[in-house]
């Protein structure tokens, strides 16, 4: 009679496996590290020894060519052209990104009839594929039907058509605005987080002592939101500045390279030119800007957490 | 000329956008015709228990919700519709809402540069008002490295320097712990009588009322019950609410025919201790005693005044009388002290004679 409830206890005592944090660690933490090591990891590394070889695609044998495929690219003007266009492209979409994002998410925190009609399209860019929104802008700025310049023709702003893609300084205007218009949903949600998390107190004392609207903006709202801000931003700029497809699609690097960055040129040597070796040594050099770029993001976060 | 002034405000919150679309009329009447009115300097405490409009009261006086009808009046004109920065009005939150990025003198100087006050004069404006409220070694301090104590002074001076015609007070102590709360409750009445301001304090707690008010008035469902000095809401409540709502313990009631009779604990003592002749016996059953901070709280029911009521019964530590539980012994009320509600409506009723005494 004694001994029954005795074993029943010890049974129920012993951990099972779901018990061991050291074993759920690892079970948990392993899709994703199979993941970012054959996803991320292993393709890194291939394309650190496809820099340093003379891979083509016609001639796919490994031999180490050491600095070569570096110095060709260094001697290339398109190389430098295209870096710089990748700064110009990524810092003017960040400053639009984070100044447009800045004000929908102030629309989206507002109270008004008719506010989800609006949250939905402002989110509309953001849910939208990437290549099908590019498209239609493709057709919006097309040189001879762009309705662009129909309106700004009938406004008498323009007398003959702008050809938006095939100018230098408007191609780069147009891939800048496309970038920006279809990450700024992303920023204006995060940020709108950031505003949501103000506690609402603050906003009211600042009301009481006497702050109008722009004080407000500017010496409450924004200084508490500033690290929200700094991650969507940089958000902004990691994905602008490892993407191709905007200038891809809209100008293919065009008119004479004046909108190709960084990734879009590795793609274009690399795999459509078919020297892998040289198109691994150009994409190589995201690498330093990119992490420069994550690890302002972790400090940023870290600035969110309670101080 | 009252500083301020509310007439028939009525505040209804229907909610949502959508709620109000799908289903009309559902709406909570948070204010429901409250007319209260604040002498200048006068300190003012709203108290009640939570969801009785008194938070609703202090943020339409401050601008910061619009009445559905009704008016606010500072200084004798009608704001409603202002914004809150031309109210003159300065107000302490709860959690204080200090501006965590700024430090305590930039807190402090954050409503006058609002103001566009040139620099020295802000300056000398939040030395004097730092002074005023010791913080001066803070002022350099971000709100984080304060204490909740030194939180709300610093809450304090921030309402202080705009020299404003009244103060709101949202249950500033409730952030406190009970010891630093008793200071902090001396503290608030001291600075309130030294700069003069009309304020007004919003309070559960009703030691808090009784120990800064004026005058107190006490809110439930959004209407206000009695408005009165602490002497008068507690010795003469308007209605039952107000009479178990002040007091602890509460005053006891029992049902007697159509009326109720109402006597606080601590009338109720045994018959021997309260002047023959002005008395109302009553028997009382002991049940339990406890031994409270030298009162001695007798709980028991009486028989014979009306219907068998449990009451509490507060004894001084200078009643010696023996009193143990299970006996039943003789108690009394001294006919004055005895407060009579109708007890169907609950408002106060005339006084009647009880078994002869009067």
């Amino acid at each position: 009679m004694t001994a029954a409830p005795a074993v029943r206890r010890r049974a129920r005592t012993r951990a099972g496996l779901a018990d061991r944090d050291g074993f759920l660690a690892w079970a948990l933490l392993l899709p994703s590290v199979v993941y970012i090591v054959a996803l991320v990891g292993v393709p890194f590394l291939l394309a650190v020894a496809f820099a340093f070889s003379d891979v083509t695609t016609g001639d796919p044998s490994f031999d180490f060519v050491g600095f070569r495929n570096f110095t060709e690219i260094f001697h290339d003007g398109v190389f430098w052209r295209a870096l710089v266009n990748t700064l110009v492209f990524t810092g003017a979409s960040m400053v639009l990104i984070v100044v447009f994002g800045k004000i929908l998410a102030n629309v989206l925190v507002a109270d008004f009839h008719g506010k989800w009609f609006v949250r939905f399209l402002v989110l509309l860019p953001w849910t939208t594929p990437v290549a099908l929104s590019t498209i239609s802008w493709l057709w919006f700025l097309d040189s001879i039907y762009s309705p662009v310049d129909w309106v700004l023709r009938h406004a008498g702003l323009i007398s003959g058509n702008v050809v938006w893609l095939g100018r230098p300084w408007t191609a780069m205007g147009s891939v800048v605005a496309v970038q920006a218009w279809r990450l700024t949903p992303l920023a204006a949600v995060i940020m709108m987080a950031g505003l949501v998390a103000i506690p609402r107190d603050i906003d009211e004392a600042a009301r009481i002592d006497g702050a109008g609207f722009w004080r407000r903006m500017f010496e409450v709202t924004i200084p508490l939101t500033l690290p929200v801000i700094a991650v969507a931003g940089l958000f902004g700029a990691i994905m602008t500045f490892t993407d191709m497809t905007v200038p891809y699609v809209l100008t293919r690097g065009g008119p004479t390279h004046s909108t190709d960055v960084l990734a879009s040129w590795a793609y274009f040597r690399g795999i459509e030119g078919g020297d892998v070796g040289q198109g691994a040594a150009i994409a190589l050099f995201l690498f330093p800007l990119l992490l420069a770029g994550a690890v302002a993001i972790l400090r940023a976060v870290r600035r969110l957490e309670p101080q | 000329m009252n500083t301020v002034e509310v007439k028939g405000l009525v505040k209804t919150f229907d909610g949502h956008v959508r709620a109000r679309r799908r289903r009309r009329g559902d709406a909570v009447r948070a204010l429901d015709g409250v007319d209260l009115a604040a002498e200048p300097g006068e300190y003012l405490v709203l108290l009640g228990p939570s969801g009785c409009g008194k938070t609703t009261l202090l943020r339409t006086i401050a601008g910061l919700e619009q009445p559905t009808e009704g008016e606010v009046l500072i200084g004798g004109n009608v704001v409603n519709g202002l914004p809150p920065r031309v109210r003159q009005i300065a107000m302490v939150f709860q959690s204080y809402a200090l501006y965590p990025h700024k430090t305590v003198r930039d807190n402090i100087v954050f409503p006058l540069r609002a103001e566009r006050m040139d620099k020295a004069e802000r300056a000398e404006k939040a030395r004097w008002a730092a002074e005023l409220l010791e913080i001066e070694p803070l002022l350099r301090r971000k709100p984080r490295q304060l204490s909740g104590g030194e939180r709300q002074r610093v809450a304090l001076a921030r309402a202080l320097v705009r020299d404003p015609a009244v103060f709101l007070l949202d249950e500033p102590l409730s952030n406190l712990d009970a010891k630093m709360r008793a200071t902090a409750r001396d503290e608030l009445k001291r600075f309130q009588e030294r700069v003069g301001t009309t304020t007004i304090y919003v309070t559960h707690d009703q030691a808090e009322a009784m120990g800064l008010g004026d005058r107190i008035a006490v809110l439930e469902h959004g209407r206000v019950r009695q408005a009165g000095t602490p002497q008068e809401v507690y010795d003469d409540p308007a209605d039952t609410f107000v009479a178990t709502f002040i007091g602890s313990p509460p005053m006891n009631l029992v049902k007697r025919g159509d009326r109720l009779v109402g006597f606080r604990p601590e009338h109720l003592l045994p018959a021997e201790v309260v002047p023959a002749g002005r008395r109302v016996t009553m028997p009382l059953s002991v049940e339990r005693m406890e031994y409270l901070s030298g009162d001695r709280h007798v709980y028991g029911t009486v028989t014979g005044l009306g219907e068998d009521t449990r009451v509490i019964a507060r004894l001084p530590a200078t009643v010696v009388t023996p009193i143990a539980a299970g006996e039943t012994h003789a108690f009394a009320v001294e006919a004055e002290r005895l407060r009579f509600f109708d007890a169907a409506e609950g408002v106060r009723a005339e006084p009647e004679t009880i078994g002869g005494a009067r």
